[in-house]
């Protein structure tokens, strides 16, 4: 006979997972009678809460087949759970106990269930796919904040070593006149005219270095010479030359952009083939024919390749750059004064701008590379 | 194989043929290479004729890939004179008198089939009507019609090699220079590729040069092969196809069709083409 009613999953990720919960969640709330912790039990809503997150979790431990909507129920609840977590968290702040961490591991481990499960869905409908596939990294990234959110409270980490995501937060929505102000001086002056500059100089440049020879023996030696000049002795030379305000860190971004460009081109124009090349030739097309539609063409992935290593050097160099003298504006700026007075929370939120500015900046230019570079096999994901 | 007098063949051939395509005489070609010269094409001596079907075939390193080169100029002989059109091969090259069709395809993947096709004709810069008129009329040509729109790598490898003739065809050239196009195709494909290009051939009345090292497409499609040998490259010999114009592709059983198949086996056997 042969098994006709569905055969139970192995013992994989997400029964261990469930197990985990369940246990955790046990633990906490009968932590009281255990060790004498501050009382999970006096909130009654947590306790409550974490106590179905238990209940709905036996069913993944138990290995039956798991509907998507039972997983949405799990996620959801464990999105509560979380939300509540944090009110106690910052009650005790620095006096949690063995209750408060079970739970807080519960929670992980919930929240890593549900990612589990949601990869494992298979909707029908591309629109779907798209949004399962967006909210995976989201939820990921939540739930990294919430840990650091409970494990810095729980532990009552002092503000200046670690603050917690909430502090920063508040911070971010109190400043935000201020870090406006940062944003326009160093992204959308220094780092974008200078990546512009730099990238198109380098871009240019390569195109001369490929048509006159001995340029590529001139000129590519000393476009590696200046990519090994050191950021810190040359943003003060910079000030020195263009002055204090955003030309010297444009400076910087142009000299950290150009040579990761310069070479990028060169090898990318060298990256047609000999017969795509003949064929050019059997057509008797003159040189910028053949420059414009086939080697550009052939080198854009290593031309994007470039551009998208360039958007994060280029924040980088700025950011540093403002490290050597800057009007009282700019985020290295910010950064470096508010280390000095003590006010971490703000160069967290600095540091979170420059994050999100940066991923942003990537993200615009990985979404034109593929809208450029659509044929090429590594974005399309096919066979050559 | 001169039957009557020199004079008297020397006068009818100029009377039958009076110019030919391409006319090569003592012509070599020498690279040299860090292990020395190697010496790739040697005293070739060649005329094709208009509405000609000609085949090189050979062994790999017979030259036959190089002289074809040589026809497009996209190699410099270093000895001996060619013609191409009645001009030098460069001319011809800047003329656009020929089309040249490659091994792969190389069709670019970032154009679509219509624009590919439309490569050479932006190049020459003919205006988008007589563009679009072109590409209609060759992708029909090559059965690709309702194919403009798609790009390269959604086509099979048939069928990117019949646009890449699409393309070289759309130069409007009256000579068609072609570099083992099939290859790299299975036998069904390659088979049914020939029967194409032959009704291509007879429906265009260009002039045709086609490298291959396959004996039964060389005899099925040519009016006449040229068998070379390697080390150094030369011309063997040379057959006049007794097989009428017309072929079909039954005509490989036929009696005539392996008597030729078996004189070009025997040349590439007398030239050596089968030793290590």
């Amino acid at each position: 006979m042969t098994a006709s009613k569905p055969t139970r999953p192995a013992f994989g990720t997400p029964a261990a997972l469930a197990s985990g919960i369940i246990l955790c969640i046990a633990g906490a709330l009968f932590s009281t009678a255990i060790a004498g912790d501050v009382a999970i039990l006096n909130t009654p809503t947590l306790a409550a809460a974490f106590g179905v997150l238990a209940i709905l979790a036996i069913p993944y431990a138990a290995r039956r087949p798991a509907h998507p909507f039972l997983d949405l129920i799990f996620g959801a609840l464990t999105g509560v759970c979380a939300g509540l977590l944090v009110p106690v968290a910052h009650a005790h702040a620095g006096d949690a106990r063995f209750g408060f961490w079970a739970l807080v591991i519960g929670f992980w481990l919930a929240s890593w269930l549900f990612v589990d499960r949601m990869a494992a869905w298979k909707p029908g409908n591309p629109g779907l796919v798209r949004a399962v596939n967006l909210l995976i990294p989201v939820l990921f990234g939540a739930t990294l904040l919430m840990i650091w959110e409970l494990l810095v409270k729980g532990f009552g980490v002092p503000k200046v070593l670690l603050p917690a995501p909430s502090e920063i937060w508040v911070r971010i929505t109190v400043s935000t006149a201020i870090l406006w102000a940062d944003f326009q001086q160093t992204f959308l002056k220094a780092v974008l005219i200078g990546y512009a500059l730099g990238c198109g100089s380098a871009f240019l440049i390569a195109i001369a270095i490929d048509r006159v020879p001995f340029l590529r023996r001139g000129l590519l030696p000393i476009g590696n010479l200046v990519s090994a000049l050191p950021i810190i002795g040359v943003a003060p030379i910079m000030v020195m030359w263009f002055g204090f305000d955003w030309p010297s860190k444009a400076a910087v971004v142009i000299i950290m952009t150009f040579f990761p460009m310069l070479v990028n081109t060169v090898s990318g124009l060298a990256a047609a083939d000999a017969m795509q090349k003949d064929l050019m030739r059997t057509y008797a097309a003159g040189y910028w024919q053949t420059l414009f539609k086939l080697r550009l063409p052939m080198a854009m992935p290593f031309i994007f390749n470039a551009l998208k290593i360039n958007s994060t050097l280029a924040l980088i160099g700025a950011i540093v750059a403002e490290f050597f003298g800057t009007p009282i504006v700019g985020m290295g700026f910010r950064i470096s004064t508010e280390v000095g007075r003590m006010n971490v929370d703000m160069v967290w939120a600095e540091i979170a701008m420059a994050a999100l500015a940066g991923s942003l900046f990537y993200g615009a230019i990985a979404l034109l590379e593929r809208a450029v570079t659509f044929w090429h096999p590594s974005t399309r994901g096919g066979r050559a | 194989m001169l039957t009557g007098s020199e004079i008297e063949d020397g006068l009818e051939d100029a009377m039958r043929h009076p110019d030919p395509v391409i006319d090569i005489a003592k012509l070599s070609l020498t690279f040299q290479t860090n292990d020395g010269p190697v010496h790739a094409l040697s005293d070739i001596d060649l005329a094709i004729e208009p509405g000609d079907f000609v085949s090189f075939i050979g062994p790999s390193g017979c030259g036959k890939t190089t002289l074809l080169r040589v026809i497009a100029d996209l190699e410099r002989p270093t000895a001996g004179s060619i013609t191409v059109n009645g001009v030098s091969p460069e001319q011809a090259r800047l003329n656009r008198a020929y089309g040249y069709v490659f091994q792969a395809a190389a069709l670019y993947p970032w154009r679509s089939i219509a624009k590919n096709v439309a490569l050479p004709l932006e190049i020459m810069g003919l205006s988008r009507a007589e563009q679009d008129a072109r590409i209609k009329k060759n992708l029909e040509l090559v059965n690709l019609a309702g194919f403009e729109k798609k790009y390269p790598w959604q086509l099979s490898g048939g069928m990117q090699q019949r646009a890449s003739i699409a393309r070289a065809l759309a130069v409007e050239p009256n000579l068609l220079l072609m570099d083992e196009p099939f290859g790299a195709l299975d036998e069904i494909v390659r088979d049914h590729l020939n029967d194409q290009l032959h009704q291509l051939w007879a429906k265009t009345n260009k002039t045709v040069v086609f490298v291959t090292h396959s004996i039964p497409e060389a005899v099925y499609l040519s009016t006449k092969i040229v068998v070379l040998c390697p080390r150094p490259g030369r011309v063997y010999d040379v057959i006049d196809s007794t097989l009428p114009r017309e072929r079909t592709l039954d005509m490989r059983e036929s009696e005539e069709f392996l008597k030729i198949a078996h004189r070009v086996r025997e040349g590439l056997k007398a030239g050596h083409a089968y030793d290590d």
